[in-house]
């Protein structure tokens, strides 16, 4: 799989970089626990002591080099997220993330496609597929509209599709609903499609990505699922620093909100985005997943050597 | 009890849900990369017996509930209530018609049953994987067939009704799958 991902990037001169794993800052969206560590100068006081992070993903650092002129990126490394372990997540993970300049997410979209259906060609004799916007598919699954719906019609559909405590679990929290009514409602009917592309986020759900040009309600995001799973999450990369200051204060009260810690935000990526990062377009894939996906195994740690708790 | 936390729900463990005890059959760890963490949780209600679904926040909390299953033996019935004994302490326990339920048609005196307290109480009783009972009634076999066949039911001494093959008779005593409620085999 490793050797067939560097081929396909090689072909299309995109570069392999290496960014670290461990930095002083970490990412500033509230669902994400970084592992936390001590830098200590030999022969050091404890006033010459470090924070650093391990990296939930190298987006940040990744974003610093395309600010600096490198041009297209690929990059496979480890990322680490605490507090996350199930049949699907293990606290340390393998990410393939890329960066394309001058590409839209279409364009993007159809990289990625190109990609994975190379790579799961050998073991499915089909690969079907489809791209849809979420608000559609949202309305389709769940019988109402992600954007405009008020609580009260949220918690009567998460009730039609037998989850009553749903209204409790989500209280006022937009994001929330959301990725609850997905993950529950929408996620389990695209089990029968190999790949699924489902873009246009609503404008509540927009990590890092860029809002749309003609629509203030959505995000040029994009998440790709292979079997119903989880397996990437892609954007129109955010390039106006303004903005993405706007987006760390917003992750920070969140965090407050939630009774987090506030972590720094990330002023090396604000300072490379002032400089100018190229207009691109870039994803992150989940290696495990697709290893599950390509092996048709069912729990990550059929294709890791030793999970967390053997390791 | 103390409290657990989603991260410690494993099957079997023990907690209390809407009141009632429950046990744990399944955690799943739901998240998508962006958003919100969720357990998704299946659960046996143990007192009905019903299997439930339920999603939590995670790092939601549940009470644990005082749930231990016990091994005794069944000594007998006054009508109302069952009666246990756990043979080390000699501790005596009175079951009633909801907690025995669908055990009663297995139980036969002395036999060893696993009974589940809450609370020190009784609130479920499973009868042993097999059992043995004697036929208090069932047709006579036809006369040269031995085995096969599509088999008669037999009326067993604790009224409970099972199919067994015509060669078996009235009088004697049979083995029974309690899980399944079928025909094992003739004791002799």
């Amino acid at each position: 799989m490793l050797r067939a991902i560097r081929a396909f990037f090689a072909d299309r001169e995109v570069l392999e970089v290496e960014t670290p794993l461990l930095a002083a800052r970490s990412a500033t969206e509230p669902h994400l626990v970084p592992f936390e560590t001590l830098f200590r100068p030999a022969g050091g006081g404890a006033g010459l002591q470090q924070r650093l992070f391990l990296q939930t993903s190298p987006e940040f650092a990744m974003k610093r080099l395309l600010a600096s002129g490198l041009g297209s990126i690929y990059q496979i490394c480890k990322a680490f997220r605490n507090e996350e372990r199930g049949r699907l997540h293990n606290p340390e993970f393998t990410l393939l993330e890329w960066y394309r300049v001058g590409f839209s997410l279409n364009e993007l979209i159809r990289e990625t496609e190109s990609l994975l259906r190379g790579l799961l060609t050998p073991s499915r004799p089909t690969i079907r597929s489809f791209c849809c916007d979420y608000r559609s598919l949202f309305e389709q699954e769940v019988g109402t509209d992600p954007i405009n719906a008020d609580f009260p019609a949220l918690a009567r559909a998460a009730e039609r599709l037998g989850y009553p405590e749903a209204a409790v679990l989500c209280a006022e929290a937009r994001p929330v609903w959301l990725d609850f009514l997905f993950s529950q409602g929408v996620q389990p009917k695209l089990a029968d499609w190999d790949l699924v592309f489902v873009t246009d986020f609503p404008a509540c759900l927009p990590s890092l990505a860029r809002n749309h040009p003609d629509n203030p309600a959505i995000v040029e995001r994009v998440e790709v699922f292979i079997d119903g799973i989880e397996l990437g999450n892609g954007f129109h990369e955010l390039a106006d620093p303004v903005e993405q200051a706007r987006r760390f204060e917003e992750d920070m009260a969140a965090r407050r909100a939630l009774g987090l810690h506030e972590p720094e935000k990330d002023v090396r990526l604000l300072a490379a985005l002032a400089a100018g990062l190229p207009d691109c377009s870039g994803i992150a894939i989940g290696l495990d997943r697709l290893l599950m996906g390509i092996l048709g195994a069912s729990h990550i740690e059929d294709v890791l050597a030793f999970p967390v708790e053997r390791a | 009890m103390a409290l657990i936390s989603t991260s410690e729900f494993k099957g079997g463990l023990k907690v209390m849900l809407d009141g009632d005890p429950c046990t744990i059959l399944e955690n799943e760890f739901v998240k998508p990369g962006k958003g919100q963490a969720f357990n998704r949780v299946r659960l046996r209600n143990l007192k009905t017996g019903r299997v439930v679904e339920r999603t939590f926040k995670s790092g939601d909390t549940l009470e644990g509930a005082d749930v231990v299953d016990t091994d005794m033996q069944y000594l007998y019935s006054d009508g109302e209530q069952w009666h246990f004994m756990a043979p080390e302490t000699f501790e005596q326990h009175g079951a009633d018609a909801n907690a025995v339920s669908d055990a009663v048609k297995w139980l036969k005196e002395q036999d060893m049953c696993t009974v589940t307290l809450f609370n020190g109480s009784p609130i479920a009783v499973s009868p042993p994987n097999f059992v043995e009972l004697t036929i208090t009634e069932t047709d006579p076999g036809i006369r040269g067939d031995t085995s096969g066949g599509g088999g008669k039911p037999a009326t067993l001494e604790t009224g409970a009704v099972v199919r067994v093959p015509l060669f078996v008779q009235t009088g004697e005593v049979i083995k029974v799958d309690t899980r399944t409620g079928e025909y094992v085999s003739r004791v002799k």
